[in-house]
């Protein structure tokens, strides 16, 4: 089993089993890990406990959760299967055929990673009161996250084995059959592992439904906690965790046994790119559709909003500073994050004992908890047992943010251990370097590109986090995700503007590391012939 | 790969110095932030009205203030999860539900007398814990295209009646819409208000919506025919984006009308304080005439009920409305409104 998401091709050949080292150092490194991201699961427990299993059932069980349930399921359901098509259909053009720009083209789809849900959201719905409910979440949530499949997929296709597409066709597999039952099933894993993540991600999202006035878990439980109903709230996110439960372990059962592989050792070699003929003009007008209802959208009612937004009666935090917290935050969250990911990468992959494979399966279901209910456990558990000691400061700040996209980071690093062949290890260990200084001058070089990618996802992450941001912010600093918000619900959309363009700005960054860290695969040859 | 170890020593020496600084920053930024400010605000109310306040009053005494902007609920259960260790002095709130429910726990101070003496009673905190600043009353916008003046309903309890299906937007989580509820559980009592609340479910399907603001504007917009709102979201969003792009109207209840509501928005210091002295002159200054011109006069559009001061800019004044009775104690902490809600299936 491996991480969801991020997956990018097996080692070649047969990896040879290294007898045991015990990894002593690592394991307790992973429980630590492990200990820390069960703190928001714990505090929901303790929560739940605390106002009994009576009154949580009595919660949990009431026609409304129906509702919820209902509307947060079919979303899910909805986005998750538009999100496999558009992305893997866009990877497939960009990745396998000879569509014209296709550099361009493998850039602008991945950018709508870096405009926050909630921006895409507020875009949308200042266009036109048709993107509202379920049909506005859905189109905003699709728009907002099908790069998480292309991505994967994209790295996967390049990554194939043409050889399996040629030995099908010259046993005389129709082109549609090959494509349906050879080059998709190539990309299953990538396929599935995206897939995860957007079920996972539309979970716990929570400003895009809000603005779009669509009720799901995670909106109720913001409304719950408002309420001043915490139990209830956490019975809430406790129905939502099992959901996670059901997505990780639904993607365990279709993954299933099948393997993919090469079908020989040795240096990769190219596939040749599909023609696409007289399809050319449709692919190239259906990606520009898809990047400009993507991308064009948000930013042109940003830039619309920044020139046509009336008077600005409102004085917030200037962009500068707020670009400065929010840069800050990223970047430690990110470093944080990526440190506590590697130990479990590692274990995961040069240990793959039960519990280490539970240990890093398990830390997915953090994707699924709400900001608002990490931001809860960080305020109950500080200030019950620390007596408010680093309440509402820069460093509990981060380490809430580390947490709440560690699985992200670990997608990344895990992927990269995974291809780091151990050999390479053994020999410099052979050669008398000791397992730290292995650490450091093998294994961290092989694994930096991994480590690149890990980073800018959480650095992502972070600079468009608001729930959690909202409760654990040093009082009187803002981010430039909080005070847009404020902005935003204040119906000053003039001065909201600018703080979405820079946020879209900041984030544009990692995007492209991330573009990069898969460009770094081989490509397939440009035309052959 | 063992050649490059040059090259990796560089690149990791420019990590370490990158973690450095980062980390150095961290720390400087978390000894540095609120380190100034005297005192500390939790603030429910919207920003620009405690911007201008918290301005006048660091002018006014020198003393500095850090504020923390969120819902009012969010940071009432904030306060309570915080307990004893509370960074916050004073919290100030749009509406008194939040205030009284941090009474019931015993979180707050005793407000001084002559602060109490500048509102009116019925204004104020029974146990005098907290103070009221400013009020709102609840009426509907409606936007003419859709649905005609004569159309509207005179009764809150009217707009249940099927004919308005698809007509109502509405906004369950919303802090300000609870009062109502509880004034309609008073009159009518708690079955009639569950039949309501159906009712106004089956008509505000589709147009359900988190807060006020919202459904100010999608009404404005033409998304969705009516709802109840409190009047100052109609003058701030056409303060906000002009009045040649209002498309919507306000109207009135008939009076006495259980959903004619006056809300009031108040102010308190937390028990847990370590600056009660400081936190009290805050408050002093919210309903003194300066701190009261200050609300009349920025786009804040409340009415100001302390000190006498009586703001101009072209609203119903405040001692034309007619109100329901339904005062300040009767409204509690908002839970009997929580639960119907709750049990009409809206939350």
């Amino acid at each position: 089993m491996s991480a969801p998401g991020l997956r990018v091709g097996r080692p070649i050949g047969r990896v040879r089993r290294r007898p045991a080292e015990r990894p002593g150092g690592l394991r307790s490194a992973g429980i630590v890990v492990g200990l820390l991201l069960l703190l928001p699961l714990g505090f929901l427990v303790f929560e739940a406990a605390g106002a009994g299993g009576g009154t949580i059932a009595h919660l949990i069980f009431r026609s409304f959760t129906g509702t919820l349930l209902w509307n947060t399921v079919r979303l899910t359901v909805v986005v998750t299967l538009l999100c496999a098509v558009l992305g893997t259909g866009a990877a497939w053009l960009v990745e396998c055929t000879d569509l014209p720009g296709r550099r361009i083209w493998a850039v602008l789809v991945v950018v709508p990673l870096a405009i926050p849900d909630f921006v895409v959201s507020f875009g949308w719905a200042s266009l036109s009161t048709w993107v509202a409910g379920f049909r506005g979440a859905v189109l905003v949530m699709t728009l907002a996250v099908y790069p998480l499949v292309y991505l994967p997929v994209a790295a996967s296709l390049r990554n194939a084995d043409p050889g399996q597409e040629e030995v099908a066709r010259s046993l005389g597999v129709g082109r549609l059959r090959t494509f349906w039952r050879v080059t998709l099933a190539q990309a299953r894993l990538a396929i599935l592992g995206g897939c995860v993540l957007v079920a996972l991600v539309i979970l716990a999202e929570y400003g895009a439904f809000e603005i779009l006035g669509y009720q799901t878990f995670t909106t109720e439980i913001f409304t719950e906690n408002n309420n001043f109903d915490v139990p209830a709230a956490c019975a809430l996110a406790l129905v939502l965790v099992v959901l996670g439960l059901v997505v990780l372990s639904g993607e365990g059962l279709i993954r299933g046994r099948g393997r993919v592989s090469r079908s020989g050792p040795g240096a990769r070699r190219l596939a040749p790119r599909r023609r696409l003929g007289r399809a050319t003009v449709p692919a190239l007008a259906g990606l520009a559709a898809l990047v400009g209802l993507a991308l064009g959208v948000p930013v042109s009612t940003s830039v619309y909003w920044l020139f046509e937004g009336g008077r600005h009666s409102l004085e917030g935090a200037s962009l500068l500073d707020a670009a400065w917290h929010t840069a800050l935050y990223g970047v430690s969250a990110g470093l944080l994050a990526t440190l506590l990911a590697l130990p479990v990468a590692l274990l995961a992959v040069r240990h793959p004992t039960p519990a280490h494979r539970l240990l890093e399966r398990g830390t997915f279901v953090v994707l699924a908890v709400p900001g608002v209910i990490v931001g809860l456990s960080f305020s109950y558990f500080t200030e019950r047992y620390a007596g408010g000691f680093l309440y509402q400061s820069t460093p509990l700040l981060v380490l809430a943010y580390a947490i709440l996209f560690f699985p992200l980071a670990l997608a990344g690093v895990r992927a990269s251990v995974a291809q780091a062949p151990p050999a390479i290890e053994e020999v410099a260990r052979s050669l008398g370097l000791g397992r730290l200084a292995v650490l450091r001058r093998v294994t961290l070089p092989l694994i930096a590109p991994g480590l690149a990618a890990a980073f800018s996802l959480v650095f992502l992450s972070v600079v468009t986090e608001l729930t959690a941001t909202l409760m654990l912010l040093p009082t009187g600093v803002q981010t430039l995700a909080t005070q847009f918000w404020a902005y935003q619900q204040n119906l000053s959309y003039g001065q909201a503007a600018p703080f979405a363009l820079v946020m879209i700005g900041v984030a544009a960054v990692p995007s492209y590391v991330l573009g990069r860290y898969f460009d770094r695969l081989p490509a397939r040859a440009t035309v052959p012939t | 790969m063992l050649g490059r170890s040059t090259g990796v020593r560089t690149g990791r020496r420019r990590v370490l110095l990158v973690v450095v600084v980062l980390g150095g920053s961290v720390l400087s930024a978390c000894g540095g932030v609120g380190g100034t400010a005297a005192l500390t605000l939790y603030s429910g109310q919207h920003e620009q009205t405690t911007q201008a306040l918290v301005s006048g009053f660091e002018k006014a005494t020198g003393i500095q203030v850090a504020v923390r902007y969120d819902d009012e609920d969010t940071l009432a259960n904030q306060i309570v999860t915080e307990g004893a260790h509370s960074p916050a002095d004073i919290i100030y709130t749009e509406n008194s539900p939040a205030l009284e429910y941090l009474q019931e726990r015993h979180l707050l101070s005793p407000v001084e007398p002559s602060t109490l003496a500048r509102t009116p009673a019925r204004f104020d905190s029974p146990e005098g814990d907290w103070v009221g600043v400013s009020a709102r009353v609840s009426v509907l916008v409606y936007n003419p295209r859709l649905i005609g003046r004569s159309r509207l309903p005179t009764t809150v309890l009217a707009m249940a009646d099927p004919r308005y299906r698809g007509k109502l937007a509405l906004a369950p989580g919303e802090t300000d819409f609870q009062p109502i509820v509880t004034s309609v559980d008073r009159t009518d009592g708690r079955a009639a208000t569950l039949r309501w609340l159906a009712g106004l479910k089956a008509n505000a399907e589709g147009h359900l919506y988190p807060d006020n603001e919202t459904i100010t504007d999608e009404v404005n917009r033409g998304a969705v025919a009516f709802g109840v709102i409190n009047q100052y979201y109609w003058y701030r969003l056409r303060a906000e984006i002009g009045a040649s792009n209002m498309h919507s109207s306000l109207a009135y209840f008939a009076p006495g009308d259980p959903g004619y509501v006056i809300d009031v928005s108040g102010a308190a210091v937390l028990r847990s304080s370590k600056h009660q002295a400081s936190a009290q002159r805050f408050l002093a200054f919210l309903v003194s005439p300066r701190g009261q011109e200050l609300i009349a006069h920025s786009d804040s559009f409340e009415y100001t009920i302390a000190s006498g001061v009586r703001a101009d800019d072209g609203e119903t004044p405040f001692d034309r409305l007619r109100p329901n009775r339904i005062g300040v104690p009767a409204l509690g902490d908002g839970s009997t409104a929580i639960g119907l809600l709750r049990q009409a299936g809206l939350l």
